[in-house]
């Protein structure tokens, strides 16, 4: 069965929900991370919401609610979200209560919001959603787990419509654990030229990103999803493109069907090397990045995604994140190719409608 | 939905035993692995009882083998143990003999050794030593499982709070199903914590006591840990396989309450609405199931509307049930494929598990659970109910083959 994309709502560091990226404006940040703009939250969700909920809850469940009304669907068929680490913030401000008052007196509002289900509930209660509602929480894998289970779910008939997103937030306190760890550089300045400077450390981003995913074509489709793939650990680039190759005919696709790839080249040199490797294939195609954008977080393939159906829709790549020249005319399929930090890759191929 | 799913492997670590023996044996003999606390260094150490797992760090990692117990957090060693003994138990020696997948199942990850680490990290973010922390993710355990057992093809992780490894269950299930794979090592890990102690304490959801799950006088939970994993397998590969399935998943459901963040809705319509899938799904009727190991966690909330949902499910004639949870505590992310375990216990054995700690039926319901231990039962279809934060609600239905 075809699976669409029919509505899409992205709150990303760029002008994502407006427009404004893709007519040109990029949004440069040279603090720490690249951090998402917010939209005016109340257009979105109650006040007391807009309120006391953390960062990620109000940015998945604005993007949720922007997802929806772009689709024109009210109630979808199950919510499936996908998030690396969930509630960063309140589970720091939980744990930031319990050690400075001793165990003493704690609040539990931060430690209720601090579950990695609390997005996806929420939006459940905004909608009153009684519809199947999950999250998963794997690394590299946790956006496109969440993909996985939708297409499965349209598949068997079990929903029709899933409302299915990827999110994550940075905070100060995991952008200086995550710095000490080496995954990120200490500041994002440069950010905008991933391949300008080569060293260790990516640039630390963050995003929530909802697609509303349809067994039948809209006014409103974007896109076909036609697969969502995920390799753990492959032992060297040849098993990537074997993948990616056994992917593509299933699909009955060959590598010179693929107009353009968009891939995580995220500026670590300790990881990027695979990218030019597994990609050597795609001679013909254009390839194109998008974490200079975005930064690099568990579930950046969700603002892929979102980037790669936009493109199709428009008919249109915007300069700005091509790495080899547009010279081909052709653009009906996508394939989106990203790994973290080496371990989880994933593979998203997508068909123009 | 085409296809069927067998269960063909268990196997379990909780406070009351490191295995599916002991485990059974515990279950039989009446004996609570509820207990003082002395594995968390916690200001309610002499006053809030926790189901712990009576091995340090150490002696669980000397359980797989490990000396070097850096890289692995009480969490991953739990669900290694458990991971490891349901793939032999399924008598699976090659695992890449058939497409395999890892679906696994946490609430809190590696909390345990993120919340020392965040004590020196507070007042100094140089401070704190990297090691604690950079287990923290829920897919850490998760790959940690997989690498001891050489997983590959399929790995991801779960995280709904309370339901979380009901949910890794069902999702293992539609994988194979779907066709993507032909066995699935599905369940959930969580170790306790400061982090959820001082959680469910500032709820004030933690019984003083052992807790008395449907009883009029309940007050609470007790926190466990522990880890439960089942394996699945297609009909093709169970045939294949030889080993003779356990039972069959029949059914499963997944439906949120929508009502609030961390209470239930009087009337329990999540729960209903999980039960009555999962019972749609097995094609059963409600006067099949023998028994039902309720989610019970022994709060005024949880209890109530669970009860409730089960009288509208089953007509107010409810089948047999209990929760186990007076046995080994709630084990948080871990439960459902706790209660995954035991409930294929109770078909392989033929046997219901009491509900300990129980005098009074609550007031609103009447309801009088399995009290003592009931052998020589037929016990042909069993419904095990998960229910989380966030009102995500999941029902399994597992039969007798």
């Amino acid at each position: 069965m075809s699976i669409y994309i029919n509505g899409i709502g992205c709150i990303s560091p760029q002008l994502s929900t407006d427009g404004g990226l893709f007519s040109g404006v990029i949004k440069v940040y040279e603090d720490e991370f690249l951090k998402c703009i917010d939209p005016d939250y109340k257009l979105y969700i109650p006040p007391t919401m807009a309120r006391r909920a953390g960062r990620i809850i109000k940015m998945g469940a604005a993007a949720a609610k922007i997802c929806l009304q772009d689709s024109g669907i009210g109630m979808p068929g199950a919510i499936i979200t996908g998030t690396g680490m969930g509630c960063i913030e309140d589970t720091e401000n939980f744990l930031t209560e319990m050690i400075r008052n001793d165990e003493k007196m704690l609040a539990p509002t931060t430690f209720i919001q601090s579950t990695h289900n609390t997005t996806a509930a929420q939006i459940a209660i905004l909608l009153s959603c009684n519809n199947y509602n999950m999250t998963y929480v794997h690394r590299g894998f946790s956006f496109e787990s969440a993909l996985i289970d939708s297409i499965m779910q349209i598949d068997q008939g079990e929903a029709e419509n899933i409302l299915a997103g990827g999110l994550d937030e940075m905070t100060p306190g995991m952008f200086a654990i995550s710095t000490r760890l080496g995954v990120y550089r200490s500041s994002c300045k440069g950010h905008i030229s991933l391949f300008s400077e080569k060293t260790s450390g990516s640039f630390a981003g963050e995003g929530a990103a909802f697609f509303l995913l349809d067994h039948q074509q809209t006014p409103s489709t974007y896109c076909r999803l036609e697969a969502v793939e995920m390799l753990y650990k492959p032992k060297d680039e040849q098993e990537v493109t074997g993948k990616i190759i056994k992917l593509l005919s299933a699909h009955s696709l060959q590598i010179e069907d693929i107009d353009l790839v968009l891939c995580g080249i995220n500026g670590d040199e300790r990881f990027d090397g695979i990218y030019g490797k597994v990609l050597a294939p795609f001679e013909k195609s254009r390839l194109a990045y998008y974490k200079h954008l975005c930064g690099e977080y568990h579930t950046s393939a969700a603002f892929a995604l979102w980037l790669s159906a936009m493109i199709l829709k428009n008919n249109r790549i915007p300069p700005f994140v091509l790495i080899n020249e547009d010279n081909s005319l052709a653009l009906e399929n996508i394939l989106i190719y990203n790994h973290y930090l080496g371990s989880n890759h994933s593979l998203i191929l997508l068909r123009k409608c | 939905m085409p296809g069927r799913v067998f269960i063909t492997g268990i196997g379990i670590i909780s406070s009351i035993g490191d295995n599916v023996d002991e485990t059974l044996f515990s279950l039989i003999t009446g004996k609570s692995g509820i207990g003082k606390n002395t594995l968390i260094d916690t200001v309610y150490k002499n006053m809030i009882p926790v189901a712990e797992v009576h091995k340090d760090d150490h002696e669980l990692a000397g359980i797989l083998g490990i000396n070097d117990i850096r890289d692995f957090t009480r969490t991953s060693l739990l669900g290694m143990i458990a991971a490891k003994e349901a793939l032999s138990d399924a008598g699976i020696t090659d695992i890449n003999h058939a497409r395999t997948g890892l679906i696994s199942a946490t609430s809190v990850g590696g909390m345990h050794r993120s919340e020392l680490f965040y004590k020196d990290f507070l007042n100094d973010h140089s401070k704190g030593r990297l090691i604690n922390i950079i287990h923290h993710e829920c897919g850490d355990s998760t790959e940690k499982i997989a690498d001891l057992l050489g997983v590959k093809d399929f790995i991801s992780t779960v995280s709904t709070a309370c339901s979380s490894s009901a949910n890794s269950i069902m999702t293992g299930a539609r994988l194979i199903k779907n066709g993507k794979l032909d066995r699935v090592i599905a369940g959930g890990t969580d170790s306790l914590t400061l982090f959820t102690i001082n959680g469910f304490n500032s709820l004030m959801i933690l019984d003083k006591n052992k807790c008395r799950p449907f009883d009029d006088t309940r007050s609470g939970l007790n926190l466990g840990e522990g880890a439960g994993f089942v394996v699945l397998e297609s009909e093709e590969s169970a045939m294949k396989s030889g080993k003779k399935p356990y039972c069959e998943l029949k059914g499963y459901g997944n439906a949120c309450d929508a009502y609030h963040q961390t209470a239930s809705s009087p009337e329990g319509n999540g729960a209903y609405l999980a039960m009555k899938k999962a019972l749609d799904m097995s094609l059963l009727k409600e006067t099949d199931i023998d028994y039902v190991n309720v989610h019970g966690t022994g709060t005024q909330n949880n209890d109530l509307s669970e009860g409730n949902a089960m009288l509208r499910l089953f007509n107010r004639k409810i089948p047999p049930f209990s929760s186990t949870k007076a046995f080994t505590g709630h084990t948080l992310g871990a439960s459902g494929g706790v209660e995954a375990v035991i409930s294929v216990l109770a078909i392989r054995e033929s046997l219901l598990f009491p509900n300990l700690h129980f005098t009074t039926p609550i007031k609103e319901l009447e309801m009088v659970p399995v009290t003592s231990l009931k052998k020589n039962v037929s016990v042909n279809h069993v419904l095990s109910n998960s229910f989380g934060f966030g009102g995500n609600n999941s029902s399994l239905i597992f039969s007798k083959n």
